[in-house]
């Protein structure tokens, strides 16, 4: 150790950072820690003999294992396999990029395509290209989103209303889970009442084990499940305690029943199960995909969910994300494309990855968006959450995206929590279950979190959810207990749901149900994106819709400071050139003290006017006041001024505060000294600029007025020094030669008379 | 009634007429007032094994062979009691069956005219030899459970 090497203050500083407690990991392709083309991944290869394939990636039928054997029996399509294997693997990636091949022309191909292939493919695009394969391939015609909907104290008044604030909000399907498993019975219900409440139509699923959730399922009180997870090797599959076959078993009971299913997967899942068997993490889920499909689910939720970290922590983790959720859309699958479980400590990290899904758009951008703040996630993740809406919203509107969450204000997102809570409170008094007190109502309707609610007597709520599963209560008696105590649209709201489980028509790829209870899915509104003009395009209502965000002003109601009152100026004609040697004059704007009253710091400028003043005399200089009415540029205001000043030095003074000191024999764009940062000027600052400019009219030497530096002023008030700005340039008369001031009551400064000056004016503005 | 698998979805929308529930409720009759005058029985409210047929059809209409041979083991399972579903699913986990006891629920199956999934189970259990996921028959020994593990 040398203690004399020495420490970068900027190394340091950034070691500090949040973003710093993640690994960055090189690849180990033994342990499957690496994003793309592993070593070990497998050629693409098909053999068919006789009908039968007898080798596929590498592996000779009597080698194929679980996976293998399945994708063999289900997946492949034989009927396209010889002529899509035999296509080039550049060739495919670019007609994955042609606007001219229709999705459905790539949909064909994949059916018979090896993982291995899908991967090799899949890996030749870049990061936008993915994208843009992304927005190709999505299902549904419109993006969606779905939320996570829990709370640390599992309080039912407060799951209700998150869950109407979620479905308020636009969100497709909610999720909750829980965190004692028994309590799975209440959570189900309070997310079915609230989701109704918020919106008809949205589809709500409860997370638990599954003998659990088919219960849950065959009450009603869920419409769709994605806890089935499937992985890429044999002995992650085997220790997660499933095979490909019994998952797919699993699809059709609860398909049975009524429940559209989607599957999970995500890349890192193997390498964290300690079996990626030297594999790349794209390879293996171009397996889990392929298997996804095989099993007949008509979506999966991947995007590495979460093991998102792990896969940000090698080379390429997010580009190998973002193809994997593309494989899964080639392959025809809904996708849910993670962007749940926290990516990263930075902000800037994590934003940056979800771009890959947020702005071409998938079915669902998130598999769960956490509508309450995230120590209430008990799902672990919160990637967003409730105190990141603004930032959600905003981004939508930045980029005319539409990432499926609508803006709502303030008392609509308290009425419909109301209505929620309410409606959840009455339910449980119907039901026997243990009361939802007035106090938890309120709290859930307007708290930040679970620490705004009392405490529930938790050993008699899950007492409750036993004997609610016992007693077979449905979505037939849920909806009822609304009715009878006059929640008829929520009733009405259940009954949807109900009979939306009769037509199955959710089953099919990629289904939502609007708020007028239309199923709407990859069969009946597809994605027929090809190029400009044509798929989905935020536009008309939508786009007006996630544009008004609750806070967003009208810019003609900030035009805005006050003007009118009296006069604090007077005008007294033509000004002319000064003689005084020691003259400053003092140049304002043409809204100056008029239609503008006061800076953008809010000093009036009648203050101002008096704080320059008073800085030249102090110097010794001879202040003259002077309204630039030809001009609204601050350097050709104090320009204007200089050359009617005796002395040749002028500061120039615009209305929101922008001074400059400058010279007459400089020219106009030149200065001696620049105010810019006028949001930071107390009058002690002009006082400051006043005493400077006069010491260069006597000719002394001046050292700079000391001046703040806010990096953030700009971005906080570009926008008002815009409208301000243009209500200086209304002001403009163009050609107008420049009017001598006197301040209307206090300090009148000494005025000397001057000769005209004509030459060099130019009209501006 | 002639039921066209590309025009006709969705069924609750284009052909309400032709979803029933098992015991004839039609899409129309379940309504609010239904529920308040009594008519209505919870477990009746889900579709039957021939709306899944028909959404079967849709997803084959659509070029989606896979999740349309799903939807009709769905469709078979309709009429396979919630236990015993969660029994077969249980038993298709790794190392949970031997291939007799497979065989003996397709069997079960075969006669619930869950045939589709029968010949599921029969090639899961096919499979399962292969790989060795099948219970050791001699001991009678199973894998340990993990539960939760999903």
């Amino acid at each position: 150790m040398n203690a004399r090497v020495p420490r970068s203050g900027r190394f340091a500083s950034r070691a500090e950072k949040e973003l710093r407690q993640e690994l960055l990991i090189e690849p180990w392709a033994e342990l499957g820690l690496v994003a793309f083309d592993g070593p070990n991944d497998p050629e693409p290869e098909l053999v068919v003999e006789r009908g039968r394939v007898t080798r596929m990636d590498g592996r000779d039928a009597s080698e194929f294992d679980v996976i293998d054997r399945f994708l063999v029996a289900y997946g492949l399509d034989l009927d396209v396999a010889i002529e899509a294997m035999a296509l080039p693997d550049l060739e495919l990636a670019r007609m994955l990029v042609d606007v001219d091949v229709p999705r459905g022309e790539l949909v064909r191909v994949a059916r018979g395509l090896t993982p291995a292939k899908l991967a090799r493919v899949i890996g030749l695009l870049d990061a936008v290209e993915l994208m843009f394969a992304m927005k190709k391939l999505r299902a549904r015609r419109d993006p969606g989103n779905q939320a996570h909907v829990t709370n640390l104290k599992e309080n039912p008044a407060l799951l209700a209303a998150d869950a109407a604030e979620a479905a308020r909000r636009g969100f497709d399907e909610l999720e909750t889970t829980v965190g004692v498993a028994r309590y799975a019975p209440l959570n189900a219900l309070a997310l079915l009442v609230g989701a109704q409440a918020g919106r008809h139509g949205v589809m709500t699923q409860c997370a638990v084990e599954e003998r659990r959730n088919l219960e849950l399922a065959i009450r009603g009180l869920v419409t769709y499940a994605e806890t089935l997870s499937v992985y890429g090797t044999e002995p992650v599959f085997v220790d997660g305690d499933d095979t490909p076959w019994s998952k797919s078993f699993l699809g059709a009971a609860y398909a049975s029943r009524g429940v559209k299913v989607r599957f999970t997967s995500g890349t890192g899942s193997e390498a964290l199960m300690g079996h990626a068997q030297g594999m790349s993490m794209l390879y293996l889920e171009a397996r889990c995909v392929s298997v996804v499909r095989a099993a007949g689910s008509q979506g999966v939720q991947n995007g590495s969910i979460s093991c998102v970290a792990l896969a940000l922590s090698v080379p390429g983790g997010t580009r190998a994300i973002l193809a994997e959720n593309v494989l899964a859309a080639w392959l025809d699958l809904e996708v849910a494309s993670g962007n749940d479980a926290i990516a990263s400590h930075s902000a800037i990290r994590k934003t940056a990855k979800l771009m890959g899904q947020f702005l071409p758009g998938t079915d669902f951008v998130t598999s769960g968006y956490s509508v309450m703040p995230r120590r209430d996630n008990t799902f672990g993740g919160g990637n967003y959450d409730a105190d990141d809406l603004d930032e959600w919203l905003t981004i939508q509107r930045d980029w005319q995206v539409d990432g499926g969450i609508e803006p709502v204000t303030e008392d609509e997102v308290l009425r419909v929590r109301g209505q929620a809570t309410r409606a959840i409170q009455a339910v449980f008094d119907e039901l026997q279950l243990p009361a939802i007190t007035d106090r938890e109502v309120v709290a859930a309707t307007t708290g930040y979190s679970s620490s705004d609610l009392p405490d529930r007597d938790r050993a008699a709520d899950v007492e409750a959810a036993d004997d609610l599963l016992a007693r077979h209560v449905s979505a037939l008696d849920v909806a009822l207990a609304l009715d009878r105590r006059g929640f008829v649209d929520e009733a009405e709201g259940v009954m949807a749901t109900v009979r939306q489980r009769v037509a199955a028509d959710y089953l099919q790829t990629a289904a939502i149900i609007d708020p007028d209870g239309l199923v709407r899915s990859a069969v009946n509104d597809p994605n027929t994106y090809l190029g400009p003009g044509t798929g989905y395009r935020l536009e008309g209502d939508r786009w007006a819709l996630l544009q008004a965000l609750p806070h967003t002003i009208d810019p003609r109601s900030l035009g805005g400071l006050p003007s009118g009152g009296e006069a604090l100026v007077v005008e007294l004609g033509e000004a002319l050139r000064g003689e005084d040697a020691a003259e400053v004059v003092i140049a304002v704007g043409p809204a100056f003290a008029g239609e503008i009253r006061e800076t953008i710091n809010g000093l009036a400028h009648a203050d101002v006017l008096a704080a320059l003043v008073d800085g030249v005399r102090e110097a010794g200089g001879a202040p003259r006041l002077a309204r630039i009415r030809r001009v609204a540029d601050v350097a050709f205001i104090a320009h204007d001024g200089a050359r009617l000043s005796g002395s040749g030095i002028a500061l120039g003074l615009q209305s929101k505060g922008t001074a400059v000191i400058h010279r007459a024999t400089l020219q106009p764009l030149d200065n001696l000294e620049l105010f810019g940062m006028s949001p930071l000027y107390s009058l002690e600052s002009y006082r400051a600029m006043g005493r400077n400019a006069a010491g260069y009219a006597l000719g002394l030497r001046v050292g700079p007025v000391p001046t703040e530096l806010d990096n953030f002023a700009r971005a906080k008030l570009i926008v008002r020094t815009t409208l301000l700005h243009a209500r200086e340039a209304r002001a403009v008369v163009p050609g107008a030669p420049p009017v001598e001031l006197v301040l209307a009551a206090g300090t009148v400064p000494r005025l000397v008379p001057g000769s005209s000056q004509a030459p060099g004016v130019r009209s501006e503005l | 009634m002639s039921f066209d698998p590309v025009g006709d979805y969705p069924l609750g929308l284009r052909r309400p007429e032709l979803v029933r529930t098992a015991t004839g409720v039609a899409l129309d009759e379940i309504t609010l007032a239904a529920a308040r005058a009594g008519s209505l029985v919870a477990d009746d409210l889900r579709a039957t094994d021939t709306t899944l047929r028909q959404q079967a059809a849709v997803a084959r209409a659509a070029g989606r062979r896979q999740l349309a041979d799903n939807l009709e083991r769905a469709a078979e399972l309709t009429t396979v009691p919630a236990d015993e579903l969660l029994a077969i699913y249980t038993a298709l986990r790794p190392g949970r069956s031997t291939s007799a006891e497979l065989e003996t629920w397709a069997e079960r199956l075969d006669e619930l005219a869950a045939t589709a999934t029968a010949a599921f189970v029969r090639e899961a259990a096919e499979a399962y030899e292969e790989r060795r996921l099948l219970s050791d028959e001699r001991a009678g020994q199973v894998r340990p459970l993990r539960e939760g593990s999903l």
